[in-house]
């Protein structure tokens, strides 16, 4: 198949300068063509086009022309990783964010070893707080200032 | 139960011209034909994996395959146009096996045959024609007016100016649109039927520019040519005309009351 080739029906074009000029046939022009005009007749195989949410989102765009949807930046369609099967852009996102988060729980980390004198590292994670959790009083970005609470809150629940 | 199904491309009067040799459609396939009652159907065998009615819809949703689909439709179409009269069918359309095509062609023969007197011997061209808003953007409409500023009503004086700004465009739509009715009534006047299409979202467009006109125009082959010198002649400097085709009659297989002779 040669989808580029211009069919033997068009004439030269006669002249033109920019922003005139008769246009070769680009897909655009063709789709307005065979999906929205043409003899209408019901096959055996029944396909409303128009039942098709996405590929009319899609079109509405495509028909305006592919070159200036593109121009304009949409072209999701090339780069929907759901649709081209490249994840690469979530992952790295992904990856940014985890270590990110690693910086944050280890700069705080940091300042805890120059305050506490004991590192515990165990300590935040392993045990399960639940009254904490749900006092949002007590809610996670409050850093340093809760670590002392921390140290009276846990002799307490180890009577439990 | 077969794993292939028939595909329709276009429909033609059965005048015993040959097939375009060598020619191919979807995937590649050969392109055969099935007559009855004088007409003559383009067809081709396609696999029913890509053509049964769930796979269809998976497939137009990808634009690679659609692509591919539209441009093998539209080469057959206009390969038939080039050996006389055609009736483009809509993308997609498809039968079990030829025998149900030879009933369409019995069927509708009637209004077929119809559609293809209508185009013989005249093909489509396409016209669109942009109207740019900045020229009617005011540029020193708000110099001559009151001097904003004095006692520092920035807030009334962009109002005003929005305001002209607004009125201007209005009024600049209006000029290019009549500019465009004029375009298409000159062309009108040299085709023999015209369609309007659909203007096309100014938004998704990209462009500034409003379109103004999206016209289809059925020609006699005799004047295309001075169609398409007529087209270049509309040009003006505040319009953006563009003319596409000849195509083959996508945009007249269906009787529109009204919208068919030019006077």
């Amino acid at each position: 198949m040669t989808p580029e080739r211009p069919r033997g029906g068009y004439v030269t074009p006669y002249g033109g300068g920019p922003g005139g000029g008769r246009e070769g046939a680009n897909l655009g022009d063709i789709l307005e063509r065979v999906l929205d005009k043409g003899i209408v007749i019901a096959g055996d195989i029944q396909v409303n086009l128009l039942d098709i949410e996405l590929l009319t989102i899609k079109l509405r765009l495509l028909v305006v022309s592919v070159e200036t949807a593109r121009e304009l930046g949409i072209d999701w369609w090339e780069h929907d990783p759901w649709l081209t099967g490249d994840r690469r852009g979530l992952e790295e996102e992904n990856r940014r964010l985890r270590e990110r988060v690693e910086d944050l729980e280890e700069g705080r980390h940091g300042r805890r070893a120059v305050d506490a004198p004991r590192p515990e590292p165990a300590e935040p994670r392993a045990e399960s707080r639940p009254g904490r959790e749900r006092d949002p009083e007590r809610g996670r970005d409050r850093g340093r200032i809760e670590e002392p609470e921390r140290r009276h809150a846990d002799p307490e629940r180890r009577r439990d | 139960m077969t794993d292939t199904v028939t595909y329709l491309y276009a429909i033609a009067r059965d005048a015993g011209a040959p097939l375009p040799p060598g020619l191919t459609g979807l995937l590649g396939t050969p392109v055969r034909t099935v007559a009855a009652a004088g007409l003559v159907a383009y067809v081709g065998t396609v696999p029913l994996a890509q053509f049964g009615e769930a796979a269809l819809r998976r497939n137009l949703e990808d634009l690679t395959w659609l692509e591919a689909t539209a441009r093998a439709h539209h080469q057959v179409v206009e390969a038939v146009a080039e050996t006389g009269p055609v009736a483009p069918v809509r993308l997609v359309t498809v039968y079990r096996a030829d025998e149900q095509i030879g009933r369409l062609l019995r069927d509708r023969a009637e209004e077929f045959t119809e559609v293809l007197a209508r185009v013989a011997g005249r093909r489509e061209w396409g016209v669109k024609v942009y109207a740019a808003p900045r020229h009617a953007e005011p540029d020193d409409t708000g110099a001559g007016e009151a001097p904003e500023g004095a006692f520092g009503r920035p807030g009334t004086a962009y109002l005003k100016r929005r305001r002209t700004s607004l009125r201007t465009r209005e009024e600049a739509w209006r000029r290019a649109a009549s500019r465009a009715e004029r375009i298409d009534s000159v062309l009108t006047g040299i085709a023999v039927a015209r369609r309007h299409h659909r203007a096309q979202d100014p938004q998704l467009s990209g462009r500034d520019d409003w379109m103004v006109l999206n016209g289809a125009y059925l020609v006699d082959d005799e004047r295309g040519e001075e169609f398409a010198a007529a087209v270049a002649a509309l040009r003006d400097p505040e319009l953006d005309v563009q003319l596409t085709g000849p195509w083959a009659p996508y945009s007249f297989t269906i009787s529109e009351p009204g919208a068919g002779g030019a006077a």
